[in-house]
């Protein structure tokens, strides 16, 4: 039927005969992938090499040590490595339920296909933004809001650690309102993705068994989501920890040891941005020292986030 | 129309004049890196320059005086520029080939942000301290208050906004500080990165600039050209004499007049004592070779410094820096002489 037929035996077989030969496309993957090895083997043994000195100067004391004089040659880098995780993880608490609802508003049917789509377009468009963009929107934006809510907060509810006076505009908290914003895109495009990864039958079940449309998400969307949500934090935190210039311009880059949210502080990639410019001698080291630390607290963070990954798929795989 | 044809009449003159005292050879670029707080004058210093010497080409790249002095000594650089000058260690390093040259000067003011003062401010010794340890917390802290009797200071706190990154600027700054204050040796030093007790911390001039201009209630120190530029309002310091001066090009230069070069050109001012004089004031360097591997370079390198050093002296206080004193440069000229 419309094929024209073809005399049997009086063409040459199409299909050639398989001869083993080198690969070379294989080959050319194997190198690709041993280069990016060996790329992240160099930087940290450059980091390790670099940072040598300082370790085995300050050892262990320069993570518990509170206080960082270059002038003086003393390094101690725990404010700062306070400062690194308590703002990724205030930017966290904060992106993470909005995030999360957004993903799901978008990710359900309330409202018309397209309107969906603009609105998603929209919130990822945020992290085409230039982070020195969010800096700037940040210092005329944000630190005023802060500094004006900041002092009332103080007032008010100064007798607690977190919100101790004086309030400064260029604080811990202004820089974790400015993470949050520059990791929900993260959040919200994962986590929207992976609810609506979520098998149809299963929404069709639970309403079928006569659940209503909140019942069903939160009973039977979300969790079965949930690796999907913990691989979107995971990654917006360790976003929210390498961020550097907005967080810069905004935290108010001091060292010192403060429990109160309105108070300046700095993180390990602001201080690097900050200081490796014009360091010299055993500062130089002192700051290998503290990327290494970084890198460290990455790492760390991955690989609890592969953890808990492993662990909520195997705890949701019956229900896929 | 003929004051216009006098003027280009004058200044034929001086291209040709200018011409014929700095032999460059055909074209040569030289390149320097270092301080950025004298970075706008050296620049303008460069395309003016190249207006006389149209066969040379000057390249200057602030990026800070630590870096400056790095790129030179590892010969990145054809001539460098710092703040601090150099230490003896890296005057060592540099094998001895190394002239350090005062090029301009600058004073640093202590600008502030206090709603509804607009000018006016005074701060004795003991209230700058105070305000810069963190014991002076607020505007209207009797400390503040006692010399100010003119001026309805707000109950306001202060905040201290400082340099995030290592600087000449803070090197200078910290030092003064550090004459004045045995507390403030002990408790914060001199350098040019240090920890201060209190306030937040900006990247850069402009970084503390933006921060001073942002919170009110906030005192923050900055070069004298880019409080000027930025129309930040400069507090009066007292001086050693007991006086209050006014940051002004003319304090700077009354500082700078009483100080006596030694014969390295290495000296900083750190508490000057002329009744008129305003505190905190600094040369800045240029860092040249003695002997440079290229006739051409070192021919270039010394018209370029030659022409800062006299016409290039005369822009220096529309960006805000100091005229060098006439006998500063004459004795600099001298010494830029035996550069071969």
């Amino acid at each position: 039927m419309g094929v024209t037929s073809i005399p049997v035996g009086s063409q040459r077989p199409i299909i050639r005969e398989y001869r083993p030969r080198t690969d070379f496309f294989k080959g050319a993957c194997l190198l690709a992938s041993l280069a990016t090895v060996l790329l992240l083997a160099f930087i940290l043994g450059e980091i390790l090499i670099n940072a040598w000195p300082a370790i085995h100067k300050f050892g262990f004391g320069f993570i518990t040590g509170v206080q960082w004089s270059p002038n003086r040659e003393v390094f101690g880098v725990l404010p700062v490595l306070i400062g690194t995780a308590a703002s990724s993880f205030l930017a966290l608490l904060l992106a993470l339920p909005l995030g999360l609802a957004i993903a799901l508003f978008l990710s359900e049917d309330f409202l018309p296909g397209p309107i969906r789509q603009v609105i998603r377009f929209v919130i990822e468009l945020l992290a085409a933004i230039p982070s020195v963009v969010y800096g700037l929107w940040g210092i005329f934006v944000v630190v005023p809001l802060v500094q004006q809510y900041g002092a009332i907060l103080a007032d008010k509810l100064g007798f607690l650690p977190i919100f101790q006076g004086p309030a400064y505009g260029n604080s811990l908290l202004t820089a974790s309102l400015v993470l949050a914003l520059m990791v929900l895109p993260t959040i919200t495009a994962i986590s929207r993705a992976a609810l609506v990864a979520v098998p149809y039958p299963l929404r069709e079940g639970a309403y079928a068994l006569g659940s209503t449309r909140w019942e069903t998400i939160l009973r039977v969307i979300l969790p079965t989501a949930a690796s999907g949500i913990v691989a979107a934090s995971i990654l917006a935190f360790g976003r929210a920890m390498g961020e550097t210039m907005a967080v810069a311009m905004l935290i108010g880059n001091s060292q010192r040891l403060s429990s109160s949210l309105l108070a300046p502080s700095n993180t390990l990639s602001a201080l690097l941005a900050n200081q490796f410019a014009e360091a010299d001698g055993i500062q130089v080291n002192a700051l290998m020292y503290a990327a290494a630390l970084l890198v460290l607290m990455t790492l760390a963070v991955n690989m609890v986030g592969e953890a808990i990954l492993r662990y909520t798929q195997k705890s949701t795989a019956g229900l896929r | 129309m003929n004051t216009h044809t006098t003027l280009v009449r004058l200044c034929l003159a001086a291209v040709a004049l200018a011409a014929s005292a700095i032999p460059v050879k055909a074209s040569v670029t030289i390149s320097g890196s270092g301080a950025t707080f004298p970075a706008p004058l050296y620049l303008r210093w460069a395309s003016d320059f190249k207006k006389t010497a149209p066969d040379a080409t000057v390249n200057y790249q602030g990026v800070g005086s630590g870096a400056g002095v790095k790129d030179f000594l590892s010969g990145l650089t054809d001539f460098g520029a710092s703040d601090v000058a150099m230490s003896d260690a890296e005057i060592a390093k540099a094998g001895g080939n190394v002239l350090l040259l005062p090029a301009t000067a600058g004073t640093i003011v202590l600008a502030y942000n206090i709603p509804g003062i607009e000018a006016g401010l005074k701060l004795s010794r003991d209230a700058y301290i105070g305000i810069l340890l963190g014991t002076v917390k607020t505007w209207n802290d009797p400390l503040i208050a006692k010399n100010n009797a003119d001026l309805k200071l707000p109950n306001l706190p202060i905040t201290v906004v400082s340099r995030s990154d290592g600087s000449g600027t803070t090197a200078v700054f910290t030092s003064h500080l550090d004459a004045v204050s045995a507390d403030f040796k002990t408790k914060v030093g001199s350098g040019k990165s240090v920890t201060w007790p209190v306030g937040v911390a900006g990247k850069g001039n402009d970084g503390v600039t933006a921060l001073i201009k942002q919170t009110p209630g906030a005192i923050g120190y900055v070069e004298f050209g880019y409080a000027a530029n930025n129309k930040l309002t400069a507090a009066a310091l007292q001086n050693k004499a007991g006086n209050f001066i006014t940051p002004t090009i003319e304090s700077g230069a009354t500082t700078l007049a009483s100080v006596n070069l030694p014969e390295n050109f290495r000296a900083f001012i750190t508490d000057p004592e002329g009744a008129n004089d305003y505190p905190i004031a600094t040369f800045t360097w240029l860092l040249v070779k003695k002997n440079y591997a290229s006739a051409d370079k070192a021919a270039a390198v010394k018209a370029f410094v030659t022409y800062g050093l006299t016409t290039g002296q005369t822009v220096a206080p529309e960006l805000g820096y100091i005229t060098l004193p006439d006998s500063v440069a004459k004795k600099v000229l001298a010494a830029l002489e035996t550069v071969k």
